[in-house]
């Protein structure tokens, strides 16, 4: 997918949410992308060191958490999670599964900063 | 040096999304059906395209198109034919088309307004993979797959058939000596996508249209089927 063009907006999204922390230095930003996004995570890792430089984030760490597709089964009555996305089937009792409660996720989650700040 | 979590739990695309809603509630208000068809470049969108703006319109419906490709007027000039409003939208480069494009697209294009339509079809870049994150505010989003590629692709690009409102299989007139195997196909779409509205369609000989164009004029007045 267009890796470079999303790590340029966590860049941007997390610049601006920096203006509220004056001075600090972000450590880590956390990702939360689900399984059916086509976002690759080694591309978004590539991606991020060209696309952090010469920003307030440069240096930052990048940690994406990819969250696995969740479906509602009717059949059983809960959420079950898919191993993989090549059948949107229940696990537990073969039946298709329509209704999706996790797995196309984009978001930033946090970010680890230090506020530059020396506790007295 | 004191180190603490800031909790942002912000949308990466959120810009688009916020537009989208924005679209969303424009063409809501309008009344305008709006589709946003996506398939791999050949599939044979523009053909399919042409067909059903053609008979929507000798049906009495108003219609109109925006189609997107990163160079050329080539599939504007050919869905003209159909006698309807189309607009091209160039994304020089950019794989897929974002609510910002089609907003600035919708706004001053020359004897279109959004109240004057029954339906605005969007033609998205060829390409399965990257048009499926970004919302164009579209009701309904059509995948189209066509005999002449493999059964196996709902398998191998899931994000954007399960994305799918509905989809469309071209070119079924070749399907023949193209070795098409419809049962695979359709198992394999069902797979990704259970339940999903699926049509068989030929733009050339017309097979498949009548019950395409109904769904069509039934998700416009909101009747269900």
């Amino acid at each position: 997918m267009h890796e470079l063009s999303i790590v340029t907006s966590v860049v941007e999204s997390v610049t601006e949410s920096l203006a509220a922390y004056p001075g600090a230095r972000v450590l880590e930003v956390r990702l939360r992308v689900g399984a059916l996004t086509s976002v690759v995570v080694e591309s978004l890792e590539f991606c991020w060191g060209i696309a952090a430089e010469g920003t307030p984030l440069e240096g930052a760490k990048l940690a994406v958490n990819v969250l696995p597709v969740v479906m509602h089964c009717e059949p059983c009555a809960q959420d079950v999670e898919l191993e993989g996305v090549q059948s949107f089937r229940c696990p537990r009792c073969g039946q298709p599964c329509a209704e999706m409660r996790q797995g196309r996720e984009l978001e930033i989650d946090s970010i680890e900063i230090d506020d530059g700040e020396v506790k007295p | 040096m004191t180190t603490r979590i800031v909790e942002l739990r912000r949308g990466i695309l959120k810009k688009n999304d916020e537009l989208a809603a924005g679209l969303r509630a424009s063409y809501a208000a309008a009344g305008v059906l709006v589709l946003n068809l996506v398939s791999s470049p050949g599939t044979g969108k523009t053909a399919f395209l042409e067909r059903t703006l053609r008979e929507l319109k000798a049906r009495g419906a108003r219609v109109a198109a925006l189609v997107g490709d990163l160079e050329t007027d080539n599939d504007a000039r050919r869905l003209a034919a159909s006698g309807a409003p189309v607009r091209q939208i160039n994304t020089h480069g950019i794989c897929h088309l974002d609510a910002e494009m089609i907003g600035k697209h919708i706004d001053g294009w020359e004897g279109v307004t959004l109240g004057g339509l029954d339906y605005l079809f969007i033609e998205n870049v060829g390409n399965l993979v990257c048009p499926s994150s970004y919302d164009l505010g579209e009701k309904i989003r059509v995948v189209l797959l066509s005999v002449t590629e493999g059964e196996d692709k709902p398998l191998k690009y899931p994000t954007m058939f399960n994305s799918a409102d509905a989809a469309v299989i071209t070119k079924t007139d070749i399907a023949e000596p193209c070795g098409f195997d419809r049962e695979t196909a359709l198992r394999n779409i069902n797979e990704i996508r259970p339940g999903i509205r699926i049509f068989e369609t030929s733009a050339k000989t017309g097979a498949g249209m009548e019950e395409w164009l109904t769904y069509l004029e039934r998700a416009r007045t909101g009747v269900p089927g």
